[in-house]
């Protein structure tokens, strides 16, 4: 056989075997997870907030925590969707040919790679500085920044596809800069609008390192917003921490709840984007 | 209202959002400087730095073993990962068929959005047990907590964004530049090696800083498999420690010891120093990179 030819195949089995190796790791997260947790997975843990002793192992289910990362993911991406809606309106129809559209998205790609344990150190030191303790409203402001960049640049990414003699009609029968970002740009945008939404909550609620200093920790579900409030990965990470198999057991348990939470965020984004794509004018 | 009004008012509001949140990084970058300036004051930076002695309670602040765990912890995710991700990549954008690469990518955006202590836990299950089990064949022995554990975590969580920004990078050469190698007489191999992948390379780099920033950060997964022990690694079955896992293990008790506080939010502020400024890079790389192939 030819020398290029045996060169090329080396390196074709090559990238084969490491796309084998890069789905099969991905598969054996998912396999791992469920394997293990399955056996202790009961609809207790889905409707019952922790009884006394649960965390030694006895009655209780991590309710709290579903219904807090809940909560709190829904409250961060109301607040950070309003905030990036603003900003994607900036840049789009008012931005014009200013140098600061650009530093919005630099800074917000900046923003996007702070790791968010930074992002926790710097509410929690806001915090001190108000002198407020950790509860639901600050880790709402917390996730909120985490996924303001998410947002805002899932959305600038779409507004941009806008065909511009869409843009350039709707102005010229007269309609202002707002008219034509609602009701043409918002309009022709929504499936990714969407798809963007249901990303940003996915990360707002996996994200566990950002709300351990500034949401607290409790047993109940939070009745106001300034109550502490448990979040599904700390849950996963304290019940693993305890020194107790059957805790631990939970800690897996808890571990598919949250991976098949985020799997339908990830699934319905790929829907809402087919089903909403038909009225958009290409 | 009037018309004209709403959009002077949506504009100005819209304005004030936009410039909110350029601000942010420096809010952020200031309040954490702020809140490390007592003990930078009364420690010498190179001792904060290059100082193995860590015992809060008595004053020591050395940073060393923290600096130098998440150096080596994030090199080896990086060594694991992106020969397997870069390869993936071309494949998936020069080999593979449209239909498995219709089924890939999709399978690649989900492992994007695991979170991390889904990625932990896995770690605990999977990989920890392994090591433990393999580590005395090779004559080591370890609780399989360690450093290696910490690398192949991360090693899968800095996949998704190698693999998915190259794959966007090789896929945006234009085809014409392909088309002439091919048409010369060189393989499909020869084309992707001295045309797609050296046109390439740039984008390539900024992906890898990109993912670099991202396990630099990274803070559950690696706090539940590396063992957490405050001392410099010598060997890949060695427990490790890492800044952000400090960060996050120690916040509860950080107003009983004083400067305590300091010395944490000093170790936030050289995460956020070191990656802002890979971040701000791989970005400038890939805004050139973008405008040449435009």
């Amino acid at each position: 056989m030819d020398k290029r030819k045996l060169e090329e195949s080396f390196f074709k089995a090559l990238m084969l075997l490491s796309t084998f190796t890069v789905v099969g790791s991905l598969l054996a997260v998912f396999v791992a997870v469920i394997w293990k947790g399955a056996p202790s997975l009961s609809i207790s843990m889905l409707t019952q907030t922790p009884k006394g002793g649960y965390y030694l192992g006895r009655e209780g289910g991590i309710l709290n925590a579903i219904a807090g990362s809940l909560i709190l993911a829904s409250g961060a991406t109301l607040l950070a969707f309003l905030l990036s809606f603003m900003i994607t309106l900036y840049l789009h129809g008012y931005a014009g040919k200013s140098r600061l559209a650009d530093l919005v998205r630099l800074s917000l790609d900046i923003l996007w790679g702070i790791p968010s344990i930074v992002l926790g150190a710097f509410i929690f030191i806001v915090m001190l500085y108000v002198k407020a303790r950790a509860s639901l409203l600050w880790g709402i402001i917390t996730i909120a920044i985490l996924e303001l960049p998410i947002l805002t640049r899932a959305m600038d990414e779409v507004m941009k596809m806008t065909p511009f003699k869409l843009i350039e009609a709707s102005y010229s029968l007269g309609s202002t800069r707002l008219e034509t970002l609602l009701n043409v740009m918002t309009k022709q945008a929504l499936p990714g609008i969407l798809t963007a939404i249901l990303l940003a909550f996915g990360r707002g609620i996996g994200d566990a390192a950002s709300v351990l200093f500034t949401t607290g920790y409790t047993d109940s579900i939070p009745s106001s917003l300034f109550d502490p409030v448990a979040t599904l990965p700390l849950a996963i990470f304290f019940q693993l921490g305890t020194p107790i198999p059957e805790v631990q057991q939970r800690a897996y348990a808890s571990g598919i709840i949250l991976l098949l939470l985020v799997l339908f965020l990830s699934i319905l984004s790929r829907f809402t984007t087919r089903k909403f794509t038909k009225y958009v004018i290409r | 209202m009037d018309r004209k009004l709403k959009d002077f008012f949506v504009g100005k509001l819209s304005l004030s959002a936009a410039i909110f949140s350029s601000l942010l990084v420096f809010f952020i970058a200031i309040a954490l400087f702020q809140k490390s300036i007592p003990i930078l004051e009364l420690r010498p930076l190179n001792q904060l730095l290059f100082s193995s002695s860590w015992l809060p309670s008595q004053g020591n602040f050395g940073f060393y073993p923290f600096i130098v765990g998440t150096l080596y912890v994030t090199g080896l995710a990086m060594a694991l990962a992106i020969p397997i991700c870069v390869l993936t990549a071309v494949y998936l954008a020069e080999y593979a068929p449209k239909k498995a690469r219709s089924i890939i990518m999709p399978l690649v955006d989900l492992l994007a959005g695991i979170p991390s202590v889904v990625n932990g836990l896995w770690g605990v299950l999977f990989i920890v047990p392994l090591i433990r089990h393999v580590a005395p064949l090779v004559g080591a022995s370890t609780t399989g907590y360690s450093l290696l554990a910490g690398g192949l975590v991360l090693a899968i969580m800095v996949a998704p964004i190698i693999i998915s920004v190259s794959e966007e990078v090789f896929r945006a050469v234009p085809l014409e530049m392909a088309e002439a190698s091919l048409a010369l007489g060189a393989t499909k191999w020869q084309t992707t090696k001295h045309v797609i992948l050296r046109k390439a390379t740039p984008g390539v780099i900024a992906a890898i800083i990109l993912g670099f920033g991202r396990a630099f950060g990274e803070t559950m997964a690696v706090l539940m498999v590396l063992g957490n022990v405050a001392e410099v690694p010598m060997s890949l079955f060695d427990p490790a420690y890492t800044l952000p896992a400090l960060i996050a293990n120690n916040y509860g008790e950080i107003m009983s010891i004083p400067l305590y506080d300091s010395a944490l939010l000093f170790a936030a502020f050289i995460l956020l120093a070191v990656v802002v400024f890979f971040n701000a890079l791989a970005r400038i790389v890939l805004l050139k990179f973008e405008g040449r192939s435009a």
